[in-house]
């Protein structure tokens, strides 16, 4: 099997133990997304603050395992400050990284993903997979709303 | 410590596997049982030599095949004390028979006004048939509350029963394995006239089961979990009730007659047993209650209460104040099912851990959300024992949780 060590990685811990952004945000101007993963019972609440097209602020909130809680953390600081067009190029490129096929088969475009190439070990835990998305799902859920 | 986990291990093929280069530790027959080879091998020679479709055909094998699941539902019949075959309904699961009650006679029998009572430790399946039937009828549904312990409170019982025509509820919770005082109830339920299901697709596979002693009018429960295989289940019923009722699914087997005006439904029990059934696997779980009777019901439970006892001694001894087992602390009080928090370690990242040591436990909501609620949790981690499981899985249990608290303990 492979390692826990690949799945655990100290940075993911990391933001695990000591999130960044957690919190909520005042809903207007911020819209609210909640996510939730029936397999294992995780909840992901995400605030975002858009402006001008690009997200001005984010926070997220909810219950759930160290793959959740830290992809939110670094997703977190990873979109803050970017424009809707590089928020979407950061998702798919994530999901890529999660052997998720996006828009037809087509490759994502490359994007520094930053402190959430930890969780490059994830796909070699296919359950844990859903885990590490659910955010960015609730993410495109709020912006979009 | 009984020996019985020592006699029986090796009948089951599945447990002779090495998970990641070691002996695989199974902890999770809440969640399904592994079979016997005895059930694999019956299964197998009724493909090889007996395979036919039942009950229509007038050649030799079909009149086989026919006789093997007839007599199944005797052995199922006799298991559970019930009083005549009529009364074994085969479904798909457990699930399946409780959706067969809301369905058939929930439907014919309640309506705005009338009161269902669940309890807070149910699993989803005698949860939302019931949602379902209340979306539709406009029937009001009722919660008896539990414990700090996790016992039901039955304190207002007698109010709560204001009103109802039926009462459903867990023999044995498939999160902190309570046994509820089930014929206490059964009678309070039906001195006011209401009709009392058991969800006993935990109870069954783990305890003596005779329906005319628990007192209840319907029974549900699962093959799978009982050494059987999946895509079988039972539904007992009390036969009068069962006759009153109108079928649940249309189809073939269910009929006595079919018109381009109409249809007569067919006698108990093949009245709900539309189709052509899961034969093999019928044939499967009549071997499963061969293979239990053999083992004794009683010795079953003597074994998963002792297990129980020692599981919660070893535990609570290595790991301290870190961790939370939930449930009645008794282990006469309750099943095989340990449900048990560690520090503030997520139950996913628990089971995650423990996989890499080939421990199986399950992680997660248990199908039991508004429980979880109740004990203010979101998941919990889940361990539960059966009559192969021996104190060497409980050891190994035990020590792979080390490994959590190194991950993720204090740094």
């Amino acid at each position: 099997m492979p390692g826990l060590e690949d799945l655990y990685r100290e940075i993911v811990l990391d933001h695990y133990r000591n999130p960044r952004n957690r919190g909520e945000l005042p809903c207007p101007p911020a819209t609210r997304a909640e996510g939730f993963n029936p397999l294992c019972g995780d909840e992901v609440v995400v605030y975002t603050d858009l402006a001008d097209g690009v997200v001005r602020d984010v926070r997220f909130g909810g219950q759930g395992c160290s793959i959740s809680q830290s992809t939110a953390s670094m997703m977190s600081v990873a979109v803050k400050g970017r424009s809707l067009e590089e928020v979407e190029k950061l998702e798919r490129s994530f999901k890529a990284m999660m052997s998720i096929v996006t828009d037809g088969g087509e490759v994502a475009p490359p994007a520094d993903l930053g402190d959430l190439e930890a969780l490059r070990g994830v796909v070699k835990f296919p359950v844990r997979i859903k885990c590490a998305t659910l955010c960015w799902n609730t993410l495109a859920e709020s912006l979009h709303s | 410590m009984s020996d019985l986990a020592g006699a029986t291990k090796a009948d089951f093929p599945l447990l002779t596997r090495e998970v990641y280069g070691q002996p695989i530790v199974y902890l999770d027959s809440a969640a399904t049982s592994q079979k016997p080879q005895a059930v694999l091998d019956a299964m197998d020679a009724y493909y090889r030599t007996v395979n036919a479709n039942v009950h229509r055909g007038a050649y030799h094998i079909a009149d086989i095949a026919t006789q093997a699941m007839e007599e199944a539902r005797a052995k199922l019949q006799h298991f559970i004390g019930a009083a005549s075959p009529r009364e074994i309904i085969f479904c798909r699961n457990a699930t399946e028979a409780v959706n067969l009650v809301a369905h058939s006679w929930g439907r014919s029998n309640l309506g705005e006004g009338d009161a269902v009572l669940l309890t807070h430790m149910e699993h989803h399946a005698n949860i939302v048939p019931w949602h379902m039937l209340a979306a539709e009828r406009g029937i009001e549904l009722r919660w008896l509350p539990l414990d700090d312990d996790g016992r039901l409170d039955l304190r207002h019982l007698d109010r709560l029963l204001d009103g109802v025509r039926l009462v459903a509820f867990s023999a044995m919770s498939n999160v902190l394995g309570t046994i509820p005082p089930i014929r206490r109830i059964a009678d309070a339920a039906h001195e006011r006239g209401a009709v009392v299901l058991l969800d006993g697709a935990q109870y069954v596979p783990h305890m003596p089961t005779d329906v005319t002693e628990l007192g209840c009018d319907f029974l549900a429960f699962s093959g799978h979990k009982m050494c059987g295989p999946t895509g079988i289940g039972v539904l007992w019923g009390r036969e009068e009730l069962l006759e009153a009722m109108p079928p649940f699914m249309g189809g073939g087997e269910m009929i006595l007659n079919v018109t381009t005006e109409g249809f007569l439904p067919n006698e108990l029990p093949w009245k709900f047993e539309a189709g052509t059934p899961a034969i093999a696997e019928v044939v499967g779980l009549g071997t499963a209650v061969d293979y239990l009777r053999g083992i004794g019901m009683e010795a079953v439970r003597r074994h998963d209460t002792s297990l129980t006892a020692y599981a919660l001694r070893t535990l609570t001894e290595r790991h301290g104040e870190l961790l939370t087992i939930h449930g009645p602390p008794e282990p006469a009080a309750r099943g095989g099912v340990l449900s048990f928090e560690y520090g503030d370690v997520h139950a996913h990242d628990i089971s995650q851990v423990l996989d890499e040591q080939a421990v199986c436990v399950r992680a997660g909501h248990h199908c039991a959300k508004p429980l979880m609620r109740c004990l203010g949790v979101v998941a919990t981690a889940r361990a539960s024992v059966y009559i192969y499981n021996n104190t060497s899985d409980i050891d190994q249990l035990s020590e792979a949780l080390d490994r959590v608290g190194d991950l993720f303990g204090p740094q």
